[in-house]
């Protein structure tokens, strides 16, 4: 690497912090999801523990320099377990003026504010509304402001590539990543081989971005660089050894589907229909043809599901996705998967509501939908993954349950979960107990709808076997035989054992734990989904402050574990934080006549550690 | 030594359950439901590997007579369902069975598209142009003005033409039959249970209590052979009790001519030959209407395609050429680090 082994130097000043909070933030078109996935890279190489979460703009081009064409990822790294992307900014980088005006809340105060003043334009500040520039008059003041021009320090460093004014420009991102390596105390090594990698079609495009990345690096290096802006270190966290890489929610739930078909022994027919922010799965799993993964690109979400379904009655796993809307279209068909009791993988990506509502936004409010949301009534196991790395072993328990129990379960998971990045220790498949699905073959005595004793599932029978052609369908089903029957004591006897299936499954699952702090005690903080990570870091500040405070954290929704209810009362008070109006609030006043408190919020946002440690101590002081 | 004793020969009672059959007395699909058992035992299908999927509304109720596998399913979705079992297990031999509400109205986006995928089922469309199941509304194949409960002073909307909307989804196979003419339809079902894709059957099927009749104007044993054309790919268009009609080309107008031999100098000569691979053809031989033109029965097009499940199968087992995916390299795919 001599291309940056003369300008790394150890430096003797840097100031020592446990974490910090980076965000890059600039137009669509300026490459600030690259940025934030290398300096990303870069930390977790340097041993940091770290969060992520990218916040790209809605529309596919939005025009250039306007604020809803912003593009934001942001990190959280540090010397200790990071539990979320951050509450609030140390360093705001941006790119043009309507990543400020977009982003400037954020920064906490005193933060520092990196500006690249060569975007500063008439045009630029127009569009994003500002009357004149922010950078010239005091209305910054509160932050530590660095204006630097990028634009043309970028266009300088990589003038020997002879590239176009506008090519040169596409670089300044890597000189902006340059000066923040510098200030952190970063190798470029790692993002050098990427570029070199990536571009090694265009090597001249892969110099021009080196060159960028090291004069950004150099500018900080030299007394060029404004004093106020400082250097920091941030040493290497606590975390187990292994082999680690990053994924994303929808990273780990396509793989944990893999895996889940793996254990059951059964291939996967993935039936899905486009809709954000669920489509990555339908991505994922459609790279995935050398596992022998069929993936279904129907003409609507109902199709989708339907073909899912049938998937599942010819003998492979049929699994659907989609977020809140288009599981809504999916409901029939999940109703028909209940009545035939047949195993079917519903996930839902949560997004912000009703209808359309803000699709790239995140929020948990499908638990009613996943739940209680089909006609009649339609017992259905739902369980939600909590962190993005999570999904791996949620979607696995989704397949076990659904094939053990031959029903569809549905998996919540949400918009943040699904973009957000997490350091993951990788498993070893061959550590995780099998399930193999035994299909029926003996025609001896067989009933479609006779049930095993234990699990009250009945038999799966692949069409293709001999001597037990059956029919199947969504008139109510005769108790054994599963013949149509209109007969009145049978439907109640039908109801009775599909919900007394469902129920039972809480004996198949853990008991719930107390995921920090203790069993009884002044408070209890219940949550579910994404925000774990808050509630986690919050909750555990406060008990280093001595409060009596603890964190139940719930993957299994539907049906709950079957100590919760003692495990609710054993706490003077309940409260229920989670990103909607309160939803599981309702969920567990209704079954375990807690006096459960909720603590809600729907802003699009992941909730911050400082809000929930505000409700906390109001509650404990009171 | 073993002597295997011969496979024994099923019949169409072999093809039967033994649940009751509940449609009116007098309805259609009884017919129907003989002609597929009896197509069936001629064809010696294997009923383990044979699957009848259906929707919602009377024709839906099927697969609870076929000694086959079968699923009932919601309304509209069977072509989706069947898409999936398809995929699944591309060996099984998959019969779709629906009414005119069920595949054109409710299900219309789904009948399309696993036609226009070429999904190798074959989708039998009973059409009696009403709904049964929920007592006699006018359905969208309903010609203009059919009263009904819903419509009492008389539907309004133009009914869509079945067969025109499968060839013009790009059809690979588009046949039609009547549910009395109980050997011309056995050939029909034989001909789309040979052809691989969707195969496109409407069956015009008499509903006795809510449109009795609707199709007499050209089933009525008085007007079969003028109101008719059976349809043989090779064959003249020929028609008429003594098969002196025929039809030509009117190539000027584009269009499809019925004419009588011997007036005004038309030879067998001049009669257009079908050709079920020319889609032009079939679409106007699937527009004629009686009484002004016959109604065509028969094959009017049959092409053959990839079908989509062996094309996705096709691809997986091209990604699969170098072995199968390993799941443990696949998690340690891209970017990954050591923690000591």
């Amino acid at each position: 690497m001599s291309e940056v082994a003369a300008i790394d130097r150890p430096d003797e000043n840097r100031q020592e912090i446990e974490s910090a909070v980076v965000r890059f933030a600039g137009d669509s078109g300026d490459g600030m999801q690259l940025t934030g996935s290398q300096f990303t890279m870069t930390a977790a190489i340097s041993g940091n523990d770290l969060a992520t979460f990218p916040d790209f703009p809605a529309e596919i081009r939005a025009p250039a320099g306007t604020t809803f064409g912003v593009s934001a990822f942001q990190i959280n790294f540090g010397a200790r377990k990071i539990m979320t992307s951050g509450d609030q900014l140390d360093v705001l980088v941006v790119m043009n003026p309507a990543a400020l005006i977009t982003n400037l809340e954020d920064v906490k105060p005193g933060g520092i504010v990196i500006a690249d003043s060569g975007a500063f334009t008439d045009r630029n500040l127009a569009k994003a509304g500002y009357e004149e520039n922010p950078l010239d008059n005091d209305s910054l003041e509160g932050y530590r402001l660095v204006k630097i021009d990028m634009s043309r320090l970028t266009v300088e460093a990589v003038k020997e590539f002879g590239l176009s004014n506008k090519e040169a420009l596409r670089s300044k991102n890597m000189w902006a990543l340059g000066l923040i390596y510098w200030m952190y105390g970063r190798k470029r090594e790692a993002s050098v081989d990427w570029l070199k990698s990536k571009f090694a079609k265009n090597p001249e495009i892969a110099d021009a971005n080196i060159a960028a990345l090291n004069a950004g690096h150099a500018f900080g290096e030299t007394a060029e660089m404004p004093a106020e802006l400082g250097t920091f270190e941030v040493e290497t966290a606590d975390i187990s050894p292994g082999v680690y890489r990053t994924i994303t929610g929808a990273e780990s739930v396509s793989l944990g589907l893999l895996a889940g078909s793996q254990l059951a022994g059964l291939n996967i027919s993935f039936c899905s229909y486009p809709i954000t922010p669920a489509s990555a799965l339908l991505h994922h799993l459609a790279r995935m043809k050398d596992f022998g993964v069929i993936t279904f690109q129907a003409e609507d979400e109902i199709a989708a599901a339907a073909a899912a379904l049938g998937a599942s009655y010819a003998g492979s796993l049929g699994i659907t996705s989609s977020s809140g809307p288009g599981i809504a279209l999916k409901m029939e068909a999940i109703g028909l998967a209940i009545g035939t009791e047949l195993p079917m993988v519903i996930v839902n990506s949560q997004r912000a509501g009703p209808s359309t509502g803000l699709p790239t936004k995140t929020e948990q409010s499908d638990l009613y939908q996943a739940v209680f949301g089909r006609n009649a009534d339609a017992p259905m196991p739902v369980i939600s993954v909590s962190t993005p790395s999570d999904g791996y072993d949620v979607a696995i328990e989704a397949i076990r349950i659904a094939t053990k129990y031959m029903t569809p379960v549905m998996v919540l998971t949400d918009g943040y979960i699904t973009n957000a990045s997490e350091p993951w220790l990788i498993p070893d498949p061959s550590t995780y107990d099998r399930f193999d699905v035994t299909f029926r073959t003996d025609p001896e005595n067989f009933q479609p709808f006779m049930r095993d004793d234990t699990t009250l599932a009945r038999p799966w029978v692949k069409p293709g076997t001999p001597e037990m052609m059956h029919r199947i369908g969504g008139i109510e089903r005769s108790y054994d035989t599963g013949h149509i029957s209109y007969d009145p004591a049978n439907h109640q006897k039908m109801t009775d054992v599909r919900a007394a299936k469902v129920n039972g499954i809480a004996n198949d699952i853990p008991e719930q734990e107390v995921a920090v702090g203790a069993a009884g005690g002044k408070l209890a903080v219940v949550g579910w989904g994404s925000t774990y990570g808050p509630i986690n870091r919050a909750v555990a500040n406060l008990r280093d402050e001595g409060l009596d405070v603890s964190q139940i954290h719930l993957r299994y929704i539907w049906p709950l574990p079957r100590n919760l209810g003692e495990l609710l009362h054993s706490y003077d008070q309940v409260l229920v934080a989670e990103m909607n109006t309160g939803q599981l609030r309702t969920l567990l006043r209704s079954e375990y006549l807690v006096p459960a408190e909720g603590l809600n919020k729907v802003n699009g946002k992941p909730f911050l550690i400082a809000e929930l440690e505000d409700a906390i101590r109001a509650r404990l002081e009171n | 030594m073993n002597v295997q004793s011969p496979p024994e020969k099923l019949t169409a009672r072999d093809y039967a359950t033994d649940q009751e059959v509940r449609w009116c007395p007098g309805c259609g699909d009884y017919a129907i439901l003989k002609a597929v058992q009896n197509t069936l035992a001629e064809l010696q299908a294997d009923p383990k590997n044979t699957v009848f999927v259906s929707g919602i509304g009377c024709a839906a109720r099927f697969p609870y007579y076929m000694e086959t596998y079968g699923f009932h399913t919601i309304h509209g979705r069977s072509p989706a369902v069947a898409t999936g079992v398809k995929l699944s297990n591309p060996d099984l031999d998959v019969w779709v069975v629906g009414g005119d509400g069920d595949m054109l109205s409710i299900g219309g986006n789904h009948t399309m598209h696993a036609i226009r995928r070429n999904v190798d089922v074959q989708l039998l469309l009973f059409n009696n142009q009403i709904y049964g199941l929920t007592k006699g509304q006018y359905s969208p194949t309903s010609k203009i003005g059919t009263k009904s409960p819903s419509t009492p002073l008389g539907s309004i909307d133009n009914p869509v033409s079945a067969a025109q909307f499968a060839l013009g989804v790009g059809g690979t196979f588009i046949a039609r039959s009547t549910d009395i003419m109980q050997k011309h339809l056995s050939g029909v079902l034989k001909r789309a249970h040979g052809h691989r894709g969707t195969s496109f059957v409407e069956i015009f099927q008499n509903c006795i209590v809510y449109n009795d009749g609707v199709f007499k104007r050209f089933t009525e044993k008085s007007v079969q052979a003028e109101m008719q054309i059976h349809v043989e790919h090779g064959q003249p268009l020929l028609f008429g009790k003594d098969k002196d009609k025929g039809l030509i080309l009117n190539k000027d107008e584009m269009r499809l001519e019925a004419v009588t031999l011997g007036e005004n100098g038309i030879t067998e000569a001049d009669i257009a030959v079908h050709d079920e691979t020319n889609r032009s053809l079939a679409t106007m031989l699937a527009q004629m209407d009686p009484p002004t033109m016959p109604v065509a029965l028969g094959v009017l097009y049959c092409e053959a395609a990839p079908t989509y499940e062996a094309s996705v199968h096709a691809q997986i087992d091209h990604a699969r050429k170098d072995g199968e995916g390993d799941l443990a390299k696949l998690l340690h795919r891209g970017q990954t680090w050591t923690v000591e």
